[in-house]
């Protein structure tokens, strides 16, 4: 597994996706443990994104790495010209493993084909960003006890999301059952749909945010951003019908959870928040473990053996 | 009695015939192909009149035969092409094009956001449908299709 990358979620088998929540599990149970000692993560933050970083270098320091890296462009040689090739080929020379966000779509991929130390994808513009697909992974597969046989709703912005085209595909090897609730302008796109299709996976469509919930077992909510939208009369007719308060939790099965990738604007209102069904800052915390074990699994490390 | 054949691009005695090109992308198939920088003999025909295609193209390439992986290179733009090979005035073998699995270096990716649209890179396709060709970019994982074709 030497100098392996994770740039797209389809880069992992099943298989390699359940050692990593595995692995995950045991840094729940203990997450201070010295596995990355001497050993330097650079985190290349080409656009701004706090939570994830923020994430990253948690679980790197837990693990009692260092950090190098810049989380603003205007702070980096990038301002002065230098390619994206130039920077990663520097890069390399100074760390063990780069952990990279950048704007372009693609970018990931060919960081990981120039670099000579792992890559981890921490967002490629619209494209992948398979460590929130992994943390989401992990949240359901700890608050549903598995990942076979689940009926997944997914919430709003559906035609953009990225995070709910990954988790969708990666579900689909758990033969989930899917329903996507989202305004016509921002629904699945036909691609996905066919993707289902073609494993002969069920899933519904619906325009209404109604008591069909009662049939889910988990509900990931995303936002609904103005900016979306062609029409802002659209918008403004669609941005308070995809909100989620708690009077529609009532007919919910008990083992349903609420996820959301975060940052929320008002699609999950606050009155949700105190119901035990609300997982998504829990959501967010098991980004740190998941987090760890990817580092470690990437850099060969066995945490059995510490 | 039948009518005597009518050639409209005259014969040539060795080398390789490419039939059954879509008349608008006859110059594609010339810049795929790097026939605008080889020194061999070469005579086209375009806008023939074709059943299957409404307007076909034709292209004749003196002395010059055409390796499989290099020829199907031309799929992209001519998926119905034939070739004939010419020895002699004589056609010795006939080939169809066969679209690749994977496509390097000649089409262009349309999503604007693409890594490969800003800096160097080599595109690289996976062929994900073969009949309406439809390419899957390996860097930004967007789908390029037919209509969208450009080739750099």
């Amino acid at each position: 597994m030497k100098n392996r990358s994770l740039v797209s979620i389809d880069d992992f088998s099943s298989e390699e996706i359940t050692e990593v929540l595995d692995m995950a599990a045991d840094f729940e149970k203990k997450p201070v443990r010295k596995l990355l000692e001497g050993k330097v993560i650079a985190t290349l933050f080409f656009e701004p994104s706090t939570r994830t970083r923020l994430s990253f270098e948690s679980a790197i320091n837990r693990l009692g790495g260092k950090v190098v890296g810049f989380s603003d462009v205007s702070s980096s040689s990038v301002t002065k010209g230098e390619t994206l090739h130039d920077t990663i080929r520097m890069v390399c020379s100074y760390s063990d493993l780069i952990v990279m966000r950048h704007p372009i779509e693609g970018s990931a991929r060919y960081a990981s084909e120039i670099a000579s130390v792992p890559v981890v994808n921490a967002g490629d513009g619209a494209n992948q960003h398979p460590t929130q697909t992994m943390l989401d992974l992990y949240s359901i597969r700890k608050t549903q006890g598995k990942l076979e046989n689940l009926n997944i709703f997914m919430v709003g912005d559906l035609k953009y999301g990225r995070t709910v085209h990954s988790l969708m595909m990666a579900m689909s090897r758990w033969n989930a059952t899917f329903n996507f609730i989202s305004p016509e302008e921002l629904r699945m796109p036909e691609e996905f749909k066919l993707y289902l299709d073609n494993l002969g996976l069920k899933y519904y469509e619906h325009t209404d945010f109604t008591d069909i919930i009662s049939r889910a077992d988990i509900i990931y909510m995303t936002r609904v951003q103005k900016e979306r939208f062609s029409d802002p009369i659209e918008y403004e007719k669609v941005k308070n019908v995809y909100v989620l308060k708690n009077s529609m939790l009532a007919n919910t099965k008990p083992n349903m959870r609420i996820l959301h990738p975060l940052p929320r604007v008002n699609e999950i209102n606050t009155d949700v928040d105190a119901n035990p069904k609300a997982y998504y800052f829990e959501q967010a915390l098991n980004g740190v473990f998941t987090r760890q074990a990817i580092l470690c699994t990437l850099l060969g490390i066995n945490i059995r053996e510490d | 009695m039948k009518e005597p054949k009518q050639l409209s691009v005259s014969a040539i005695q060795n080398g390789t015939v490419i039939d059954h090109i879509p008349a608008r992308n006859l110059f594609k198939v010339i810049q795929i192909l790097g026939l605008d920088r080889i020194d061999h003999q070469i005579t086209f025909g375009t806008n023939l009149e074709s059943k299957k295609l409404g307007k076909k193209a034709i292209i004749k390439i003196a002395d010059k035969f055409f390796e499989d992986d290099d020829i199907n290179r031309i799929a992209l733009v001519a998926p119905d092409a034939k070739l004939n090979i010419i020895r002699g005035y004589e056609v010795v073998e006939k080939k169809v094009v066969e679209v690749p699995d994977t496509i390097v270096g000649i089409a262009k990716c349309m999503n604007p956001k693409c890594i490969t649209n800003f800096e160097p890179v080599t595109t690289r396709f996976r062929v994900v449908s073969k009949k309406n060709v439809s390419l899957k970019c390996h860097y930004c994982e967007k789908i390029t299709n037919q209509e969208n074709l450009q080739i750099i």
